[in-house]
């Protein structure tokens, strides 16, 4: 904090307009943004072995242990049973649909940004390659 | 190979003249010098049976069952026996173990039954073993000395002291994934069983030996592996032809270490990744493995199925019937001294949805 209220004491006395600066953070705000970040790859882990996320028990994690095979890099691609270009939150739907029995998810549910946050921790590293089959 | 087999080219031609059905499955007779030597068995393993409540079970893991057994009994000539290579159930229960117990009452012939981890860690067996018997045991069969193991147990600490309810010391188990899992093993006392029950056994007598998990060591984190694998090893390394055949990994893998030679189950409930395909696992296939095609989900029997076995001059011969995918054997080849698959052993003759990532 000091020293972001020594810069905007320095832009002030430049004659700059009041408030901080967008592009400004610091070691506090990054260990805050991982924990909330944190949290949710936590929930999307607990989703993903929930039985309650579908209707007949079965939970994500008995087909994809660890979210594996579920290749998040590779998404938006073509998925020739859908016949065009998806998203992993609208294959992640297919499985609550199908596998799951369940109700599928709004793609802005905070319960789809938790599994699909989960899963693509799982698969960090792993170079983007959109398309990919 | 010291035998003539044209089962694949018997399996396209028949598939082909039946339309899209894979059924009726027939067995080619083998060309033999002694063809007395030789026989087949069935082999389902991994069904999973799944309790929702009441009388509703999951229907995907049911069907995978169903149709296991279905295509078995059409198998011409007979199988001698089935195996059925454990985690009959999903949690353990009663229900569970009750209905898998049966839609295998459907097979007609003699089942011999692994035990699996899933059936085990609610009750540590015990309504499994009114059902099905033993837990480990031996048999003889034209020649060849079967053997079961249990080597789905764990170290004392974790199965008796670590939880409050046997309800979550088998939910702990049958996460794959699960960081409070255990690793298995067959553990002392069976150890020391299997010791005086080959003891009786000659030395150039073909063994075949049936686990629930690799006698061998995968990937830990999935319990792709077997805490004492190097110990039953060796118990086994002083005999001419050892075969392993093992469930657990929902995959083909197979390996050749030493004299054993080891072949996995297919489930028939769903397939699992290749541990490489989880990025921050350390893992060790073997080598030698041809991986299964990757599962295409749209297809619910994609990358399940299961196997039957020749047992010819004591050594097997594996295929793997795999519903949407081609019918794939892999059989021991005596002059290279391992498993191979007949068809896509070789690098080149490999097809993209066999490479995992």
């Amino acid at each position: 904090m000091k020293i972001a209220s020594v810069i905007a004491c320095a832009a002030l006395a430049l004659g700059a307009s009041a408030g901080a600066s967008a592009d400004e953070f610091t070691e506090e705000d990054l260990a805050r943004w991982q924990e909330q970040f944190d949290g949710v790859v936590k929930e999307g882990r607990a989703l993903w072995t929930d039985a309650k996320l579908g209707k007949n028990g079965v939970v994500c994690a008995q087909c994809h242990p660890n979210a594996a095979n579920t290749h998040p890099e590779t998404y938006p691609k073509f998925q020739k049973q859908l016949g065009k270009v998806a998203n992993f939150w609208e294959m992640v739907n297919w499985c609550i649909r199908n596998p799951l029995e369940g109700d599928e998810l709004a793609a802005d549910d905070p319960k789809m940004t938790a599994l699909l946050t989960y899963a693509t921790w799982e698969r960090r590293g792993v170079k983007l390659e959109p398309g990919k089959h | 190979m010291d035998i003539k087999y044209d089962r694949r080219s018997f399996i396209k031609t028949s598939t082909m003249s039946v339309g899209a059905a894979a059924l009726p499955l027939t067995m080619v007779e083998l060309a033999f010098a002694e063809p007395s030597d030789n026989f087949t068995f069935a082999y389902i393993s991994d069904s999973h049976i799944q309790q929702i409540k009441g009388t509703q079970f999951v229907r995907n893991w049911d069907r995978g069952l169903i149709r296991a057994v279905a295509e078995t009994n059409l198998l011409t000539p007979k199988p001698d026996f089935v195996i059925f290579g454990g985690d009959l159930a999903q949690m353990g229960s009663k229900p569970e173990l009750d209905h898998g117990a049966e839609l295998l009452s459907k097979l007609n012939g003699k089942v011999y039954h692994v035990m699996g981890e899933h059936d085990y860690y609610l009750d540590l067996g015990e309504y499994w073993s009114k059902l099905f018997g033993k837990q480990y045991y031996s048999f003889n069969h034209k020649g060849v000395h079967f053997v079961v193991l249990n080597s789905i147990l764990t170290y004392d600490e974790w199965t008796f002291n670590r939880w409050p309810t046997n309800e979550q010391r088998m939910a702990e188990m049958a996460g794959l994934d699960n960081p409070n899992g255990s690793p298995f093993m067959v553990g002392d006392k069976q150890r020391e069983w299997l010791k005086k029950d080959l003891a009786k056994v000659k030395k150039d007598t073909p063994i075949v030996v049936f686990s629930h998990s690799p006698l061998q060591k995968i990937y830990k984190g999935w319990n792709f592996w077997t805490e004492d694998a190097e110990q039953v090893q060796a118990l086994l390394a002083p005999f001419d032809k050892v075969t392993v055949f093992y469930g657990h990994v929902h995959q083909i893998q197979y390996n050749q270490i030493g004299n054993i030679a080891f072949t996995s189950a297919m489930a028939t409930a769903w397939p699992w990744p290749y541990p490489q395909s989880y990025a921050q696992a350390q893992q060790l296939l073997p080598k030698l493995t041809v991986q299964m095609n990757r599962a295409d989900p749209f297809f619910e029997r994609d990358a399940t199925g299961w196997q039957f076995i020749d047992v010819n001059s004591g050594r097997a011969s594996a295929t793997f019937n795999l519903y949407n995918n081609t019918t794939r054997t892999v059989a021991f080849d005596s002059q290279a001294g391992h498993p191979k698959d007949q068809t896509y052993q070789d690098e080149d003759q490999r097809i993209a949805p066999q490479m995992h990532y």
